[in-house]
């Protein structure tokens, strides 16, 4: 019978011992319940044992549930009657109930990282021992991808810690090392890897008592602080309106949670455990949990595992790379590279301006030490493997060299011809670029299929997608190669084929014009800002443009239109931009002023003159209409450059999309959500939409076929 | 059949803090000495007393489960007049005199009290709980934000500044303060006592004349922190995203005070006067309530006051006199704006930001304020009407016999 759980009994205790033969760590399957099930009915019934201690053989305690499971039964869990969903969501907490009420004491050995459902099997336990590793993680980090621990763990957490102190382990998912967990009465006992089972014995040896707290006639919640107490009630409303200012309801799984927090406790534990997993039954109705799981686990592990590439060349080993331009880019690029443990020449056209490139780097990973997020000495090392130079002699024998420089044809066609001159055979040559074609800046290369686009995103030590381009002569070892190197950072890589703005900038682009077209339209700034963070958006499109420079969007323009000459077509919010920046000497913050105002030392402000160059319009339009604007043009957008080849993947097109440029991790990225809407509504929407505000909303011919054929992008 | 106010009383506002006049008595206390006022005053046979509607915000603890009969049985009433506590926020007091008076019109009775009780001092604002804040699933669907939020809110959309609030702040301190020199409350005051029978305070406490748009600069806005800080401010945005940002504007000095008090009108019809011995002096026209947009929440005033003019068949210039609540001073500002109503027919005697707001009594205070100015400056009709929480809004419209 068992299988992935072995049941030996060591004199009077048994031991659990966590070992799925066929797989490199613990999962909870469908094997797991049945061995769990078996050994609980077992030790119930076995005379002479008192009790049973958990530990696990692999080095990860416990993972939770298989998400891939998850995923791929969505369709068929999504099709059930809620209540008999609810009853195969429900089978994890039922069980851990049993164990929980099973009359003899169950102590767990924590003995490996322990997070999600491996957690809340420890604290189904009667008594947790956790064991002194270094890294070792204890944590429920659910909310992360949309969901809530239903295996029980907002309802005895609550009861185990209260209201306020449960909420940021459930809200933010954080996770805990051993002696948090233990300074948060998450655990009993820190206690030393070797003794850990040995602990756990003796205290299932020590006949203690196995009825938890909540099942005892006198329990209260900690320091009787339930959800009607007044005490917690204000505690309540800013919770409440925290998650939902900074959600705007978008994540159903925050609310959940909370929702959780605040009914659970009133009720007996049995009827509390069926609350939480109906709420996690109607996460799982809602669409959004998959969505999110898909691409923030799913996908994103698919591209972290190098999906895209190639197989049968071999993996490169990076030691040496260079970078050059030491502004914000190239630095952080620099920067993350040498923290992998990769020497880096970071160039520029002076010594002096490469040493402030370094300096800046310096100071950021000194703040990184400041604030306790790095080592003073991994700070050290890393400086010491840049070098700053003005030399192109230096990039002898570097296997990449990223060519960070000004967004200008000139600059960076002879940058790229000296890097021709100094590099190896197969070096890769990478450029940074957000917008121009790099097709066409391979042609300034002697080897245009070692030539890729390397894109990063600012800053560059935080943001962690990277969107790899591939020219049209690009080759698959150079594909290979800079996949390597961008895993080694521990970045998420995406491909993307070549096109002017590639996927990211493209995609964005699209919000960002719809964003600023509305204010020439007369449309109020603060709506078209407002109900962008309705939508989910990070950051109001004015505001973008502010950060990126005014001055900049005119610039990249007039390049576009002198390399398309006739074929070029302004954007609907060229004539804005232009007007603002080339017209007003109005170019973003850095000239003090763009859409917004800059007051010192207070808050920015929507620059009041706007509206006496585009006077509002009234009626205003419904905040459901400049939404559904910003939306779509965002969605055709993206399956344009599907359409087009520009992607090849859906994946590659939501991971980029949410991690690359922020787009709303509640739709699991554009792909996601338009199948999640179905391929029909969105065509239908657009049809709308072209009617309203022109054809930029045309649907495309791809989602017309879709709809006709009823087609997805996933399954 | 018609309903008529007989009489009514109130008690003076004590400041609703552990330091406030009327800190030491019980809200039953208050509300039975008021309703032994308004029998004694008229030597009324509270047998003919058909029923007690009081007003209670926090019906909790001493205000608990039903204060109207406690206090009915308290004031030495005939033991055959029951008594009820309603909740409707702000305007419980009045809706309490509509109740009221509905059971009048409707012939089934011959008279009833309306009124209201609020221990602020005691039960404090929020005792009472509630779902409305506190549970997720409720708050998020109904973009709850607090109120003082919800009246920055108002100012913000309308363009009501700082001094804009200020200097209707001071009028309303000066006209109160003006109105008690006059003795123009001295009629309806039954001032409160201790157990000794000693009278612990007979004029409203926080009435301050003296104040001026200066003083009332150095006063910092009240709800900027609950909005910036802790959420609320991001939550109105969802619902009002015309809105750049919340402007905070409101504080201490031009909202309404924190006060505790207690009021009761006396509602019959035309027989229970004649058996009674007593002469009508107003009649009620027509009430309202109405719901409205929760998150702004104070607005309500204006749709419950046009509903309650089309049941009277009657337009803003058909009434002569108004008092409306101050429970902020942008809800006043946006009432006047939104009715044209000029702010000589209004509030002409000051009220809650200079003598503050017994939640669960206002209503009853305000209606009996208006009748008494009415009186004095011989008008024919008035109109009293509060916003109260959660996007409702009461009315009611009297006129002189």
């Amino acid at each position: 019978m068992n299988q992935v759980i072995r049941y030996e009994l060591e004199g009077d205790v048994a031991l659990w011992m966590l070992d799925n033969p066929r797989k490199s760590t613990n999962t909870i399957d469908q094997a797991f319940l049945d061995d769990l099930e078996a050994c609980i009915t077992r030790l119930q019934s076995e005379e002479g044992t008192r009790g049973a201690v958990i530990t696990s053989a692999k080095a990860l305690f416990l993972a939770g549930a298989d998400l891939n499971d998850l995923e791929r039964n969505d369709e068929v869990m999504r099709k059930l009657p809620p209540a008999e969903m609810f009853e195969k969501v429900f089978s994890l907490s039922r069980l851990l109930r049993k164990l929980e009420t099973c009359g003899k004491p169950v102590a767990c050995a924590i003995n490996g990282t322990a997070m999600g459902g491996g957690l809340e099997i420890a604290l189904a336990c009667h008594q947790r021992f956790v064991a002194e590793i270094p890294g070792l993680q204890l944590g429920l980090p659910e909310v992360q991808i949309g969901l809530l621990p239903a295996g029980g763990g907002t309802q005895r957490l609550v009861r185990m810690l209260g209201i306020q102190a449960a909420m940021p382990c459930l809200l933010e998912g954080k996770s805990l090392d051993p002696q948090a967990a233990l300074t948060a009465r998450i655990v009993d006992a820190v206690v030393p890897r070797g003794e850990i089972v040995e602990r756990a014995k003796q205290w299932v040896r020590s006949g203690p008592d196995c009825v938890k707290p909540w099942d005892k006639e006198d329990f209260r919640m900690p320091r009787g602080a339930g959800p009607m107490d007044p005490r917690v009630a204000g505690l309540l409303v800013v919770s409440n309106a925290l998650v939902h200012e900074k959600t705007a309801d978008n994540l159903p799984a925050p609310r959940a949670i909370l929702s959780c927090l605040y009914e659970g406790p009133l009720l007996p534990m049995d009827l509390a455990l069926r609350l939480e997993c109906k709420y996690m039954t109607r996460l799982l109705i809602d669409g959004t949990t998959r969505n999110m799981v898909r691409t923030l686990f799913i996908n994103k592990s698919k591209c972290e595992k190098l999906y895209r590439r190639p197989a049968d060349i071999p993996v490169t080993q990076f030691t040496k790379i260079g970078v050059i331009g030491s502004g914000l880019m190239g630095a952080g690029i620099a920067q993350v590279a040498a923290r992998a443990g990769i020497e880096v020449v970071l160039m520029d056209v002076d010594l002096a301006t490469a040493e402030r490139g370094k300096a800046a780097i310096a100071k950021r990973l000194n703040d990184s030490v400041t604030k306790g997020r790095l080592a003073a000495d991994k700070a050290e090392s890393t400086l010491a493997r840049i070098t700053s130079s003005n030399d192109y002699a230096a990039l002898r024998g570097a296997q990449l060299v990223v060519e960070a420089v000004f967004e200008d044809r000139g600059i960076k066609s002879k940058v790229i011809a000296a890097v021709d001159e100094i590099v190896g055979p197969n070096a890769v040559l990478a450029s940074n670029t957000s917008t121009l074609p790099i097709t066409g800046l391979a042609g300034y290369s002697k080897r245009a299929k070692n030539f890729i686009g390397l894109h990063f995103f600012s800053p560059v030590d935080r943001m962690p997608l990277v969107e790899i381009i591939r020219g049209k002569k690009t080759d698959d070892a150079t594909l290979a190669r800079v996949l390597d190197f961008v895993q080694r950072l521990r970045k998420t890589p995406i491909v993307v084929n070549d096109s002017r703005g590639f996927f990211t900038s493209r995609f964005f682009g699209s919000y960002v014009n719809e964003g600023i077209a509305m204010v020439g339209e007369g449309v109020a700034p603060a709506l078209i800002e407002n109900t962008a963070r309705i939508l989910g958006m990070p950051v109001g499109p004015l505001a973008v443009q502010d950060e990126v420079g005014l001055d900049l969007a005119v610039s990249v323009t007039r390049q576009t239109k002198a390399d398309l000459g006739d074929a070029w077509q302004p954007g609907t919010s060229y004539p804005i931009v232009e007007k603002l920046s080339a017209g007003l000497g109005r170019h973003g913050r850095k000239s003090g002023g763009g859409f917004y105002d800059y007051p010192q030392g207070g808050k920015k402000r929507l620059w009041s003159g706007l509206s006496d160059i585009w006077p509002a319009r009234e009626p205003q339009p419904a905040v459901t209409e400049v939404r559904r604007r910003m939306l779509y043009i965002q969605l055709i957008e993206a399956i344009k450059c599907m359409q087009e080849g520009v992607l090849e993947y859906a994946a590659d097109g939501d991971v980029g999309a949410v991690f690359g440029v922020g787009f709303p991790a509640y739709t699991g990225g554009p792909f996601s959500y338009i199948d999640h809407l179905g391929a029909a509504r969105v065509l239908r929407e657009c049809n709308e939409l072209a009617k309203r505000h022109g054809e930029r909303f045309k649907a495309p011919r791809l989602l017309r076929e879709m709809a006709r054929d009823g087609k997805r992008f996933y399954g | 059949m018609d309903a008529f106010i007989y009489d009514h009383v109130r008690t003076p506002r004590g400041k609703g803090k552990s330091d406030g006049k009327l800190h030491e008595v019980t809200a039953v206390s208050l509300a039975s000495q008021t309703l032994a006022a308004l029998r004694d005053r008229s030597s009324l046979d509270t047998q003919l007393v058909e029923d007690v509607v009081m007003g209670c915000v926090a019906p909790v603890g001493e205000q608990g489960s039903n204060i109207a009969r406690i206090a009915v049985m308290m004031a030495g009433y005939d033991e055959s007049v029951p008594g009820f506590q309603i909740n409707r926020y702000c305007s419980s007091g009045l809706e309490a005199v509509n109740i009221a008076a509905a059971k009048v019109m409707a012939g089934q009775g011959m008279a009833a009290i309306g009124g209201g009780v609020e221990s602020m001092s005691r039960v404090p604002m929020g005792t009472g709980g509630g779902a409305w804040a506190t549970d997720p699933d409720v708050a998020f669907r109904t973009y709850f934000v607090p109120q003082g939020v919800s009246a920055d809110l108002i100012a913000t959309l309308h363009g009501y500044s700082r001094n804009d609030l200020d200097g209707y702040a001071v009028a309303s301190q000066q006209r109160a303060a003006k109105a008690w020199s006059e003795g123009r409350f001295a009629r309806s005051i039954a001032p409160v006592k201790d157990i000794l029978g000693v009278t612990l305070l007979d004029h409203d406490e926080t009435v301050r004349g003296n104040v001026t748009l200066e003083s009332l600069a150095s006063l910092k806005p009240s709800f900027a922190e609950m909005g910036e800080k802790y959420g609320s401010d991001g939550v109105a945005l969802l619902r009002y995203p015309q809105v750049e940002r919340i402007e905070h504007r409101h504080h201490a000095g031009n909202s309404s005070g924190i006060v505790d008090g207690a009021a009761a009108v006396l509602v019959g019809n035309a027989a229970f006067g004649r058996k009674a011995g007593l002469k009508p002096r107003a009649r009620i026209r027509a009430f309202a309530s109405i719901g409205s947009e929760p998150t702004i929440m104070l607005t309500g005033p204006t749709p419950a006051t046009q509903r309650a003019l089309k049941l009277a068949r009657m337009s803003t210039a058909d009434i002569d006199l108004i008092e409306l609540n101050e429970a902020f001073a942008a809800v006043v500002l946006r009432y006047m704006e939104a009715l044209s109503i000029p702010h000589d027919k209004i509030n002409v005697n000051g009220g809650a930001i200079a003598m503050g707001h017994p939640l669960g009594a206002t209503g009853a205070m305000i209606l009996g304020t208006l009748l008494d100015e009415m009186e004095r400056r011989n008008l024919g009709t008035g109109l009293a009407t509060l916003c109260v929480g959660a996007g409702m809004g009461t009315a009611t419209i009297i006129e002189r016999v």
